[in-house]
């Protein structure tokens, strides 16, 4: 199983700070796994021009074809001025519409209020929906406080991201199960 | 233009005819690929069958990217060409965006001489860009690329002169492009995508139009062919001047699931090396279905479809592509002889002089 997370923030740690503990989750529990964090921070990532994910080139191609071949994402992302980043929305924008059908994809936002719990459930998740992700109903929101010194502070957030990882290979289990029932009654 | 110069004869009935991408791909099965070489005397031997068992149409299309052997598609035309006599060669599609439109009108016009008037040109505007970089063309101008040079291309088919200027080429005074098809003119086709916005430019512009429909519910199809219909309209066109043609996948096997599953593998594979991603199963799985535009099934289905296709679309060719994505070449074979001698008799006797 391919699993693939993304810290979707191009500036500051709390995105970084949250997708490492699930790095290292991931790493410890699940060492069969092959799993990879991508630092959107320490890629060189083109604007969309359209083009097949394909035809990109250096980061661009080397994310776009990690994502392509994932079976499950986890997407790490901050909030800025009430909406996903654009580093993030330009991942999406990067990829062919119906990218993600047949893979699993997690959210985990990092926000600096608690007034942007809806943004995901309202920003992110239509866009998942439309590009044919199973997407994982529970995200994990953390705020400010809940981190200090690039430590997570709040053992809450352990917790829920912990489950996070857990849930989302057991999604991914249970999708290919479906997928293969789905299948199997085809030809 | 109308009918009779883009060489189409009710008498005729529905065309029947083949086009190949051009595509190089290893075998879905075994994972072995044949050599480039062997893969265009495949396709030059495709063309041949298709004459022999008494196909209408066989064209070949242009890719720049790997996996593919047509990016000189006019050159492999030309082959075509010497070795058949009576059946249309044409590209599928010629990338105009990225090509001088006087050198595609002199390869076209060339390939017309050699093929005794048989030559026609469908000029697409490339669903991949890779292309751009490798010729020197800018991505940003992708749409205005097309439609200039694709206007220049019509404009060099209507006169022996040619006055023109444009962003994209030097200008033409005067000019006099040569040589002339062997009856002055040819065909050229729009290439269209399967959504209704492509196929209302084309009826805009007063071109026919080949559109692809690959698989997919023929509804939305429909909605295409008649946006394209209307707009034609609009421009005080007359549609019955104007052919269509539509293209799609198409797998003869003693039964459907047969079909469905000898073909799945390839078209999945083929998909997947052409764009980056396969051909989702279920999606697939409903090809089977009348309502779907795909053409996989046994003989007997096949022909209701494609009839019941005829009666809904109204369209004057049906392009079938049947040597995607590394099919072996003996299942090419035994599709075009599955076509000639059991599908195309009974499609002709129902579409004939209608």
């Amino acid at each position: 199983m391919k699993v693939v997370a993304i810290s979707g923030a191009v500036i500051g740690k709390k995105t970084l700070t949250a997708m490492k503990y699930v790095a290292e989750k991931m790493n410890k529990d699940f060492p069969e796994v092959e799993f990879d964090l991508i630092d959107l921070g320490e890629k060189d990532i083109q604007f969309s021009d359209g083009r097949n994910y394909t035809e990109y080139q250096g980061d661009t191609l080397e994310v776009t074809t990690k994502i392509m071949e994932a079976d499950a994402l986890i997407i790490g992302t901050p909030i800025f001025q009430a909406s996903i980043p654009g580093s993030v929305k330009n991942i999406f924008d990067l990829l062919p519409e119906k990218a993600l059908r047949d893979k699993v994809v997690s959210i985990v936002v990092t926000a600096g209020s608690a007034k942007h719990y809806l943004v995901a459930e309202m920003q992110l998740k239509p866009i998942l929906s439309y590009m044919k992700a199973q997407v994982l109903p529970e995200i994990v929101f953390i705020e400010g406080q809940d981190l200090f010194r690039q430590e997570i502070i709040n053992a809450d957030i352990n917790f829920r991201l912990d489950k996070l990882v857990e849930d989302t290979l057991i999604m991914v289990e249970t999708f290919k199960e479906l997928r293969k029932k789905q299948e199997d009654a085809l030809f | 233009m109308a009918m009779e110069d883009y060489r189409i004869n009710k008498e005729n009935g529905l065309e029947f005819g083949l086009y190949s991408l051009g595509d190089h791909m290893p075998n879905a099965l075994t994972g072995k690929r044949v050599s480039a070489k062997e893969r265009i005397d495949q396709i030059v031997a495709e063309a041949k069958l298709a004459e022999e068992a008494g196909l209408d149409f066989f064209s070949v299309g242009e890719s720049h990217q790997k996996y593919f052997v047509g990016q000189a598609h006019a050159v492999i035309l030309g082959a075509v060409a010497q070795a058949t006599e009576k059946i249309k060669i044409g590209s599928s599609a010629t990338i105009v965006s990225t090509s001088d439109p006087v050198r595609i009108y002199e390869n076209f016009a060339t390939l017309d001489l050699l093929s005794n008037g048989r030559a026609e040109i469908i000029g697409g505007r490339a669903s991949r860009l890779g292309l751009f970089d490798l010729l020197g063309y800018n991505v940003n101008d992708y749409e205005e690329l097309f439609e200039e040079k694709f206007e220049l291309l019509l404009k060099i088919n209507e006169n022996h002169r040619v006055n023109w200027e444009g962003n994209f080429r030097a200008p033409l005074k005067d000019a006099e492009v040569l040589p002339r098809p062997l009856n002055d003119k040819l065909p050229i086709w729009r290439a269209v995508g399967g959504p209704a916005e492509s196929a209302i430019k084309a009826g805009l512009q007063g071109v026919p139009m080949t559109i692809t429909l690959l698989g997919g519910p023929l509804p939305i199809f429909k909605r295409s062919i008649d946006a394209y219909r209307q707009n034609l309209k609009i421009k005080s066109y007359n549609p019955s001047d104007f052919p269509v043609a539509t293209t799609g996948f198409f797998y003869a096997a003693d039964d459907t699931k047969t079909a469905l599953r000898e073909l799945y593998p390839y078209v999945d594979q083929g998909m997947k090396l052409a764009n980056g991603t396969g051909y989702h199963k279920r999606l697939f799985a409903n090809g089977a279905d009348m309502n779907d535009v795909m053409l996989v099934g046994s003989p007997q289905q096949i022909i209701e479809k494609m009839i019941y296709q005829y009666e809904e679309l109204g369209h004057q060719r049906y392009l079938a592509q049947i040597d995607f994505g590394g099919m072996p070449f003996e299942k090419v074979m035994k599709n075009i002889e599955i076509i000639g001698t059991k599908i195309l008799p009974e499609v002709k006797k129902y579409t004939k002089g209608k």
